[in-house]
């Protein structure tokens, strides 16, 4: 069962939804095609025997070459063997119910819009793509209705601020700038009282991109949330986490530490569109039971889609028609 | 740098040093060790396979279990497979006859290839070199803004044509540009592609044949898990890079793609970078690398970093002092200011062997440094010369004067005994043990 935007949203879904539906779907697949395609090709001529430890090995090799990580892998290859499966097909299945099972702990992704201003606080390492996906989530947002406004605190990067200023116009969002420079603390202060005062729904807050081990900067992330929680209290509603789908087995250390300093709550899954697989949510949800709730499949608006683990399980192991 | 792995394998491998005979069963489950510690690390399983494949093989097939020191043999055997897979081939730029030298640079979104661009900028003008930059990412959203404000961060010219989409035109009337303006490099950054978008990739090769650039190097990011070898071998095939700039190296990337990449592409890594400042990218020494992940640690970097930080005749001054055991407080100020222009301290602890270890876990504040400073300013010029003189009344002032506490000031004052303590140490050869001079220090001892 896809989750719609609408869905997400915690929204009653329109009607004529069945075709958009159809549309979104056919374009996570293309865009998971060749995640699909890497990983299918991995399992090409692969041989289900119980006992040939080879056989296993080439599986493990398979989740290995998908940054599953090495405990996701044992994990998923220890309950496979539990349950005995005869055939290929039987294995197809398990290991797709499997992968499901561990990358959403949580059950169907939720973000939560119920506040008004609904305040989101979004954060990652650089280069992971913070920027693009408040551009695009800012666009699905205020689709459904809602007017959003965008908030650029990340006052470190060279152009960070523009770079969000043309997203925002592109998704007709409102936008609270800042100087290069700036504290991102004010910068978020000031976005809440201006969505208060001009009504608006939902507030995006982009921040600097920073790494985990920079305990400074971590230190400067946690005051920012600090500040929107004083300002407004129950805020931030949701702290997305942005993370690579690229990124190895180093996302579970930058999801234990985003989680732990600043409580993300969710994450969002980028750049899918690639070959990389973006196991290393499997890892997340093992250890941290952090919930993947939107990926990036693309570079336009449209491209960033619910997260479905049914389908990104099936997509990565290739075992529908094809 | 690479904290798990290395710790990892200098676990397995210290298992092993000290030991006067090895079986062939050690030697399997020490492999094994080392093979889940590389997998865990992001290095790709191919590339896994291969290095356990040829340690063991040459582990087996000399006479190393046989020898006095089967330990250390292996231990050498892992170095240097090592190093043979992270590097080998020259890091250097080749640079062109006729100026400029054009650096074409590309790679997947969000690895950092316009930062890179800035900081090779700012490398190549502190080798003597006049670079320029063209911004010819044409596709994210103030991609040119971030560049211009990067160049006139370091006064370096950035060659850009707004509302332009022809990258490759952009790329060659930069080159025009920077001819006229007798600058002698050419940095191109180009947008962020997806190795499996063929249009993109298409423009990149046309940029390539519009420029005809003297080095291509692909950008990739530390953190790249096994997908770093597919994007390699995409841009291996399509582009032709010569060689790697590998970014973010400050995380604790495991190092999987560093590992990976030459290994696939046999380009090899050129540039490191590793902090947010502009002046953070390093040559790329495979060997040195080597040596910082089994934690032997990279004294020649350690040198050139402090010969950088020192001029010539002041360390020699010092060096003479501190071998007659002499430390004043102005040498401790100094070495201080040394150290920080040598970089975080974290990073500088790392390449000292055997230190890195032994600190892990321990958060080097560097504000208590800064804390430091101040306590030794507020002294007089006879105090930091002689600190036998400072009496209790004296603390009181200088804890007043630097804004600190009488226990702090004690803790400095502890602390240069305790240094000094240790120069005599290392003088007569033995490596003095930190933890414990630490543990002291905590203990405001």
């Amino acid at each position: 069962m896809t989750t719609s935007f609408a869905e997400l949203l915690g929204d009653e879904e329109p009607a004529d939804e069945g075709d958009a539906r159809r549309r979104r779907f056919s374009r996570l697949r293309s865009g998971l095609t060749s995640s699909r395609k890497a990983l299918g090709r991995g399992l090409t001529g692969w041989r289900y025997d119980p006992d040939d430890l080879e056989a296993w090995e080439g599986l493990e090799d398979v989740l290995i070459a998908a940054d599953c990580g090495v405990p996701p892998t044992k994990e998923i290859i220890d309950r496979l063997e539990a349950q005995r499966p005869k055939t290929n097909e039987d294995v197809m299945v398990a290991l797709s119910a499997t992968i499901t099972d561990i990358a959403s702990p949580a059950g169907e992704p939720h973000l939560d819009v119920s506040h008004k201003p609904a305040v989101f606080l979004i954060v990652g390492v650089n280069g992971a793509g913070k920027t693009t996906s408040i551009g695009k989530l800012s666009y699905r947002i205020a689709e459904s209705g809602r007017s959003v406004l965008v908030a650029a605190a990340d006052t470190y990067r060279a152009a960070a601020g523009e770079q969000l200023e043309v997203w925002a116009q592109r998704a007709g969002a409102d936008f609270v700038g800042s100087t290069r420079g700036g504290d991102p603390g004010a910068v978020a202060f000031d976005a809440i009282d201006a969505a208060v005062a001009r009504d608006h729904d939902v507030v995006l807050v982009d921040t600097a991109g920073r790494l985990h081990t920079q305990a400074d900067l971590m230190e400067e992330l946690l005051k920012v949330r600090r500040v929107i929680t004083t300002k407004l209290e129950g805020a931030p509603h949701e702290t997305l986490l942005v993370i690579d789908a690229t990124t190895g087995q180093n996302g579970l250390r930058q999801a234990e530490l985003f989680q732990e300093v600043v409580e993300a709550s969710g994450v969002i899954l980028t750049k899918l569109d690639g070959t990389a697989k973006g196991g290393v949510v499997l890892a997340i949800g093992q250890e941290l039971e952090l919930p993947v709730k939107l990926v990036g499949v693309g570079e336009g608006v449209e491209d960033l889609q619910p997260f479905d683990a049914q389908e990104f399980a099936e997509a990565l192991l290739g075992s529908d028609e094809e | 740098m690479f904290d798990t792995l290395s710790g990892r394998l200098q676990g397995v491998l210290g298992g092993l040093r000290g030991r006067g005979r090895l079986s062939e069963e050690d030697l399997t489950k020490a492999l094994r060790e080392i093979r889940l510690a590389l997998l865990e690390a992001d290095v790709n399983f191919k590339v896994v396979k291969d290095f356990i494949a040829a340690v063991k093989e040459r582990a087996l097939g000399t006479d190393v279990l046989k020898s006095l020191t089967p330990g250390e043999q292996v231990v050498k055997i892992v170095h240097e497979e090592l190093t043979g897979v992270l590097g080998g081939g020259s890091s250097a730029l080749a640079f062109a006859g006729r100026p400029p030298t054009v650096v074409l640079l590309c790679g997947l979104q969000g690895s950092g290839k316009t930062t890179a661009a800035a900081k090779l900028a700012l490398h190549l003008r502190k080798d003597g070199r006049s670079p320029a930059v063209a911004a010819c990412d044409l596709a994210r959203p103030a991609a040119i803004d971030q560049l211009e404000q990067l160049g006139r961060q370091i006064q370096i010219p950035v060659y850009s044509e707004r509302g332009s989409s022809d990258a490759p035109r952009v790329a060659a009337q930069a080159i025009e540009q920077a001819r006229s303006q007798g600058r002698d490099v050419l940095i191109v950054d180009t947008a962020g592609r997806l190795h499996v978008d063929d249009e993109l990739m298409d423009e990149l090769v046309d940029v390539r044949k519009a420029v005809k650039p003297h080095n291509v190097l692909l950008v990739i990011d530390a953190m790249t898990g096994q997908d770093a070898v597919n994007v390699a071998t995409t841009f291996q095939e399509r582009i032709e890079f010569d060689g790697v700039i590998i970014t973010k190296l400050d995380g604790d990337a495991r190092g999987g793609a560093a590992l990976s990449v030459k290994t696939v592409t046999g380009a090899p890594i050129k540039f490191g970078s590793d902090g947010e400042k502009l002046d953070a990218l390093e040559v790329f020494h495979p060997e040195r690398m080597a040596s910082r992940i089994l934690g032997m640690g990279d004294v020649l970097t350690l040198i050139e970093k402090a010969e950088d930080a020192v001029e010539v005749d002041e360390q020699e001054e010092m060096e003479k002092r501190l071998r007659a055991g002499q430390l004043t407080f102005d040498d401790f100020l100094k070495s201080y200011r040394m150290m920080r222009k040598m970089g975080p301290l974290k990073n500088v602890v790392n390449m000292i062997p055997g230190l890195g270890k032994q600190l892990q876990g321990l958060d080097v504040d560097e504000r208590e440094l800064g804390r430091m400073e101040a306590i030794i300013l507020s002294m007089t010029s006879d105090e930091r010369q002689r600190p036998q003189v400072i009496n209790g009344a004296r603390r009181g002032r200088i804890a007043r004067g630097s804004g600190t506490s009488v226990q702090q000031v004690n803790q400095l004052l502890n602390a240069r005994k305790q240094m000094q303590k240790m120069m005599k140490q290392m003088n007569s050869g033995k490596t003095p043990n930190l933890q414990s001079l630490v543990a002291q220090q905590r203990r405001g001892g």
